[in-house]
């Protein structure tokens, strides 16, 4: 299978990058790891008249960890890089539950978390991670530079907020206050499948409150669903099996499943349920060790 | 691009896929073509030392990269220890995912010289083997595991 024609540009700067993007007035679209792009390429689902390769640009493929624990991930950053991150999984262990299950592992060689957000894949799996952290999206334009929060960055399935002379420079992750834990599990068919149901867990504890928490779902809606009731239930509260089990029956609630190949929409919410659960179980019986 | 250490320039169409430059343009052709939609891996490559679909990459993108294929494993008449363990252990029947699986295994032997089976059945897990069942492919990268400088063949 062929891409129908295009032309091809491979920037050295992001300002030469905006322009290229800026004069193909809509026509024109952005290549990073390539995972997604060039297969709807070949299926002539995508069929940009110009690529601009944002690989050779200098600076994005910085993965930094900062004092306060905030996680800045360049638009190069690849699901490998963030898999093998010690150092960030420490921080943010959701990040490094979710890693190794993104796609496969000759896939994450490429592929990126920033180019998987602006993707939107509704069973995409970083954009739930992001959401359940609070993340950003920081968007460089022809105007100057903007932070979009995940939340309203992604817009539908598919679907972005960037205007087509925008390039998302980086993904942030905001540091936590108190510990932080949390979990990534995915039910998939087999390796490489995208979710049948998947779940991003993120919390803070202070002592054995909740301080913080996000609760978000993938392949379970039009787009990423931010499980705010369920984080809700947790919130103020220690992580007892009654508020485990109020977050797991409002994250059921939150998915809103459609039935396909992979399960019925019952099917999907009890494996979400049941995913809330594992996740927060594993998280209070771990604290009450260290404790 | 630098294609099994030589450099190559050609000029060539943005939409031609890697796999189809180093068959049809270099010859080539022990990278194989397979489902040709990023799943099986029979089309994989080292890019800078990592592995990659090359049905899934545009050749232009490999401009200024190293790119390495199967036929660069085999040294002045000497098999790299991945072929000698898949011919030691039958990590092969029919062929066709082999160069794939040769190059992952090459992979992650460059990168961690003595892998569990667990880390080996993970690093091969994005490609597709209709025949040996994967068992004797995992034995074949243990095997190569085992004589890093070759053996006996
Ligand atoms: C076999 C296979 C299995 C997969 N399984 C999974 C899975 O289980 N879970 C999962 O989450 N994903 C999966 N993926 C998708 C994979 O994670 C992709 O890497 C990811 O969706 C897109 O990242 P990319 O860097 O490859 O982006 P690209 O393919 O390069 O781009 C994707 C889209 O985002 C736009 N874009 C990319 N970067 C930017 C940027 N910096 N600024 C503006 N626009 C940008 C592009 O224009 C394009 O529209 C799979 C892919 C394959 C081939």
């Amino acid at each position: 299978m062929y891409p129908s024609r295009f032309a091809y540009e491979a920037p050295r700067t992001l300002d030469e990058a905006i322009g290229l993007l800026h004069d193909g007035a809509g026509e024109a679209k952005v290549l990073a790891g390539g995972q997604s792009l060039v297969p709807l390429m070949k299926l002539r689902f995508a069929n940009p008249e110009l690529l601009v390769d944002i690989n050779n640009l200098p600076g994005l493929d910085r993965l930094e960890t900062l004092a306060d624990g905030t996680i800045r991930v360049g638009a190069l950053v690849r699901h490998r890089d963030l898999e093998r991150a010690g150092d960030v999984h420490r921080i943010q262990p959701v990040v490094g539950a979710a890693a190794p299950l993104i796609a496969d592992p000759i896939v994450r060689t490429r592929g990126t978390l920033v180019g998987s957000l602006c993707h939107a894949d509704p069973q995409g799996d970083w954009a739930a991670v992001v959401t359940a952290l609070r993340g950003y999206v920081v968007a460089q334009g022809p105007g100057g530079r903007r932070e979009i929060p995940i939340g309203d960055f992604v817009t539908g399935p598919f679907q972005n907020v960037l205007a087509h002379d925008e390039v998302a420079v980086e993904a942030v992750l905001p540091g936590p206050r108190h510990t932080v834990a949390g979990g990534f599990l995915k039910l998939e068919r087999r390796v490489g499948d995208f979710a049948t149901a998947g779940t991003a867990v993120a919390i803070e504890l202070d002592g054995d409150r909740v301080t913080r928490a996000g609760i978000a779902l993938t392949g379970v809606g039009s787009r990423t669903v931010d499980a705010t009731g369920a984080a809700e239930a947790l919130v103020g509260r220690a992580l007892t099996s009654e508020a485990i089990a109020a977050a797991a029956d409002a994250a059921a609630e939150a998915a809103q499943p459609t039935a396909d190949h992979r399960g019925s929409a019952a099917y999907k919410k009890h494996v979400i349920h049941t995913f809330v659960t594992r996740i927060l179980t594993r998280v209070s019986t771990t604290s009450e060790q260290a404790a | 691009m630098t294609v099994n250490g030589e450099v190559v320039t050609r000029d060539v169409e943005a939409r031609l896929l890697l796999v189809h430059f180093l068959r049809d343009e270099l010859g080539l052709t022990g990278t194989h073509w397979g489902c040709d939609t990023s799943n099986c891996g029979t089309c994989v490559v080292l890019y800078d030392d990592e592995p990659v679909k090359s049905c899934t990459v545009l050749a232009v993108m490999a401009g200024g990269h190293d790119v390495r294929t199967v036929e660069s494993l085999e040294w002045e008449g000497q098999l790299d220890p991945v072929q000698q363990g898949f011919m030691e252990c039958h990590g092969l029947q029919c062929g066709f995912c082999t160069s794939g699986m040769l190059m992952s295994a090459r992979a992650l032997l460059d990168r961690d010289p003595d892998p569990s089976e667990a880390t080996i059945r993970e690093a091969i897990s994005g490609q597709i083997c209709r025949c040996t069942g994967y068992a004797s492919i995992v034995r074949s990268v243990r095997w190569a595991a085992e004589h890093p400088a070759g053996g006996v063949g």
